[in-house]
């Protein structure tokens, strides 16, 4: 079907019911007109239907007022539908946010584990992997919030704060954070010039090895460059960096940073079972290293640590790419599996409005492009990386 | 514990760096070996054992103890094992609470897994005989295939109240075996036509199991549903996907973006969206006044369309894994386009796609537990009902209710997987 047949050189041309440049065009524009013609038949049923059971067909819904309730957020039921889906959204970049980083260290390292030397490492990271990965996610977040979070959480009355830095209650779980009476600004402002100087330190050292030849140590010099500037931030920006530890208030969990019980086995649950499946990637890909790498690496006396960090996982890094940025589409996407357990992120905000004699059609072209949104723009990072690094070895 | 600790100073030679990026390749002769050669080989070895060692001890202690001395004490004192909440309504975990509406006997049921059993001992035998070559599977890999999914169905048989349930379940290898033995006597022209006889059968069970009534699909639930949607979607979704991902190889200008934008725009949105689509706006797409389909059915379609993006996806990572000699050598012996398609190109493509589509198989069976949040009562769905139930309700069942469907996932899931990972090997995919 690709390639054309070798062209005959015959006087006349072929008759056009056995000419394939013709058949080919013609044959593809009967088929675009019978897909167009499906389209359209599909969207004159949807509006007929629309007008019929007195919904609108437009996008008006969207300025309506949302009238239901997202938990920590206050007034939301006032809000535009518009506005709700916004708050939806930043609940839903919180679920990612969270879950990319978190389950690609887990991934690695069970990954890492399944690959160890030590029987008991070796059977610990296969038998988390085997039971993750087999079991669907949304049974996990069920067994997560149903089974962890309201049957054994203590209520609030309990008071169980253990080291007196958390707060573990089934109104939430409280951790630690920064103080928040601290000038904000003016601390984000010392961690960008923190970067920004470790980046100078770095290069400035790079500088150094070339010249002199003395071990370089970029990422020495520059994290302790970037903790000084930090330390000083601190100070001027009024103990920006000491921790706020949660206190009980009645019935409310007050200072430090609050997650909701929904919240923290949702993320839980999704985090555990895609480092599953990170873990496999992990382990595929430095199985895919030549196996004559590890023995240079051994050659030299590299340690374990410098054989990964220096020699196995760069090379690793690039094989796994593609695989990695699947899953974190993936993790994306589950995070729609929210509304099973009245994590109200953008799908749940869909749930709600669709009660409220919202066109159900409308609502879901605004809820696939949202999700689009993220999947497109997790592609392109994923596809810029894998250019860089492909750019640079070959 | 670190008996056989050693001066970290001593150098250490080649033979005694872990080659790391290799599969763990010690030779284990004796439990001596064992434990001086990797688990307290070193000190840091030995805090590792130590560690994980306590992890692994600590979760078997609390798996035994959840599964085997499992006991729940009543308000009124009186004492139950936690597995009654698995034990009396079993039925309903395997066909949903419904299922008696429809009058379908279970003998039909059960005739539908034999013929799915003859089928596939047909085309086991058939795919046996073709390749000639193959080697002889050793008794250590066919247990190892076996091993989970008898043991699985061992324990769920445990819970059953009769021996019936367990003699049937035994009797599945009988048409395997007679599938099997059948497509290795009859006459070479049948056998090449057993994907056709397979498809038959596999349409005979579907009408076995709904009684010749397809409508009767809205009364399923528990296992039942979950395994029917998941199967017919996969089984629906592969001529579409296959069809796609033509598309998106060819040279169609005008045919190829809409491949494309098909298969992009399902990949990324989840399958949850979808589902809603079927449920609240699908309805809005019929023509006024047709008859929209039941709520399961509409699910089946959602879960194809859904699917078929990633069936596509996989088979045209085959189709890109056919050298362009194969198109090229049948270019020159005359064949139509449509010819080497066919004949040439798929068949390769397809054989090197089977693993990922076992993949993708596990991974729709998996996302079927979706069908619970648009109100179905699939295998998770039915927990709501069951823990809402009297007898168990407000008791702190939920545990091993769960544990109960996630284990039926993991015995099918596993067993699938462990299945497919043979299926490589013994086609040689990536070894070529």
């Amino acid at each position: 079907m690709s390639a054309q047949m070798p062209a005959l050189r015959s006087e006349e041309n072929p008759p056009l019911y056995r000419d394939v440049r013709f058949l080919r065009w013609a044959g593809q524009i009967a088929v675009l007109v019978v897909v167009i013609g499906a389209v359209y038949w599909l969207y004159g049923n949807v509006v007929t239907n629309l007008r019929s059971s007195g919904l609108p067909t437009g996008f008006d819904f969207l300025d309506r007022r949302f009238g239901a309730a997202i938990p920590g957020i206050e007034d939301s039921a006032n809000f535009s539908v518009t506005r709700a889906f916004g708050a939806g959204y930043l609940n839903t970049v919180r679920v990612i946010l969270v879950g990319i980083p978190a389950c690609t260290i887990l991934g690695i390292f069970i990954g890492i584990a399944r690959l160890s030397q030590n029987a008991a490492v070796r059977t610990f990271g296969m038998l988390y992997v085997e039971l993750f990965r087999n079991i669907p996610v949304l049974l996990w977040i069920f067994i997560g919030y149903f089974v962890l979070g309201l049957g054994n959480l203590p209520g609030i009355v309990d008071e169980v704060t253990p080291l007196n830095a958390f707060v573990v209650s089934n109104r939430g779980i409280g951790i630690p954070w920064f103080n928040p009476s601290s000038s904000v600004g003016t601390f984000v402002a010392f961690v960008g010039l923190a970067m920004v100087v470790a980046v100078l330190v770095s290069a400035y050292r790079g500088r150094v090895n070339a010249k002199t030849g003395e071990p370089a140590r970029g990422g020495l010099y520059a994290t302790i460059a970037f903790l000084a500037v930090l330390v000083i931030g601190h100070f001027a920006a009024g103990n920006a960096l000491s921790l706020d530890a949660p206190v009980i208030q009645g019935r409310l969990i007050a200072g430090g940073l609050t997650m909701d019980i929904p919240y923290a086995f949702l993320t839980a649950a999704l985090v555990l079972y895609t480092a599953s499946h990170v873990a496999e990637i992990v382990r595929g890909a430095i199985q895919s290293i030549h196996k004559g790498q590890g023995e240079a690496a051994n050659a030299i006396a590299l340690s374990t640590f410098q054989r990964y960090r220096f020699v196995i996982l760069p090379q690793a890094f690039r094989v796994m790419i593609p695989p990695l940025a699947n899953q974190y589409l993936n993790i994306t996407k589950n995070s729609s599996l929210a509304v099973a357990v009245s994590y109200v992120e953008i799908t749940a905000i869909f749930g709600r409005i669709v009660n409220n004699a919202t066109p159900a059609v409308q609502g879901l072209v605004v809820l696939m492009a949202l999700y689009l949104s993220f999947s497109l723009s997790i592609s392109a990072v994923a596809n810029f990386i894998n250019r860089r690094l492909a750019l640079e070895t070959r | 514990m670190t008996q056989t600790t050693e001066p970290v100073s001593r150098p250490t030679g080649p033979e005694d760096q872990p080659v790391a990026p290799d599969a763990p390749s010690l030779d284990i002769h004796s439990a001596r070996d064992l434990l001086r050669g990797n688990l307290f080989k070193d000190p840091k070895n030995s805090i590792l054992t130590l560690v994980f060692g306590t992890i692994l001890v600590y979760a078997v202690y609390k798996t035994f103890g959840f599964v085997f001395l499992n006991e729940k004490v009543a308000q009124d004192g009186t004492v139950r094992s936690g597995w009654e909440v698995v034990r009396q309504p079993l039925v309903t975990y395997m066909v949903g609470t419904r299922f008696s509406a429809t009058g379908i006997p279970f003998s039909y049921l059960w005739a539908g897994i034999y013929a799915v059993s003859l089928a596939l001992g047909l085309t086991a035998g058939a795919g046996a005989r073709k390749v000639r070559d193959a080697p002889a599977v050793p008794l250590r890999t066919t247990l190892g295939i076996l091993l989970p999914p008898v043991l699985g169905a061992a324990a769920i048989l445990s819970m059953t109240q009769t021996i019936t349930p367990t003699l049937l379940t035994i009797a599945i290898a009988v048409p395997f075996v007679i599938g099997r033995e059948l497509a290795t006597r009859l006459p070479m022209g049948v056998v090449q036509r057993t994907a056709l006889i397979s498809g038959a059968l596999v349409l005979l069970s579907f009408l076995l199991i709904t009684g010749f009534e397809p409508s009767n699909v809205n009364q399923f639930g528990g296992l039942l549903l979950t395994v029917t949607v998941a199967f017919t979607a996969i089984v629906l979704c592969f001529p579409i996907g296959v069809v796609l991902a033509l598309t998106r190889r060819s040279n169609f200008p005008l045919l190829r973006p809409i491949a494309v934008i098909y298969i992009e725009l399902i990949r990324g949105v989840p399958l949850i969206t979808l589902l809603f689509m079927g449920e609240f706006a699908i309805r809005f797409f019929f023509p006024p006044g047709a008859a929209v389909p039941g709520s399961i059915p509409r699910a089946i379609i959602m879960c194809t369309l859904f699917s078929a993006a990633y069936v596509a996806e996989i088979v045209r990572g085959g189709l890109q894994s056919v050298p362009t000699g194969q198109v090229e050598a049948g270019q020159a012996v005359g064949l139509s386009p449509l010819t080497i398609t066919r004949k040439i190109v798929l068949p390769q493509a397809l054989r090197t796609s089977i693993p990922a589509l076992v993949g993708q198989s596990i991974s729709l069976l998996k996302d079927t537990t979706l069908l619970v949040i648009i109100g179905l009562f699939d295998v998770l769905g039915v927990t709501r009902a069951i823990l809402a139930n009297t007898a168990f309700v407000n008791q702190n069942f939920t545990p091993e209710t769960y544990a109960f469907v996630g284990f039926l996932f993991w015995i099918i899931c596993f067993s699938m997987s462990r299945a497919s990972q043979r299926l490589e090997t013994r086609l040689g995919v990536g070894t070529r």
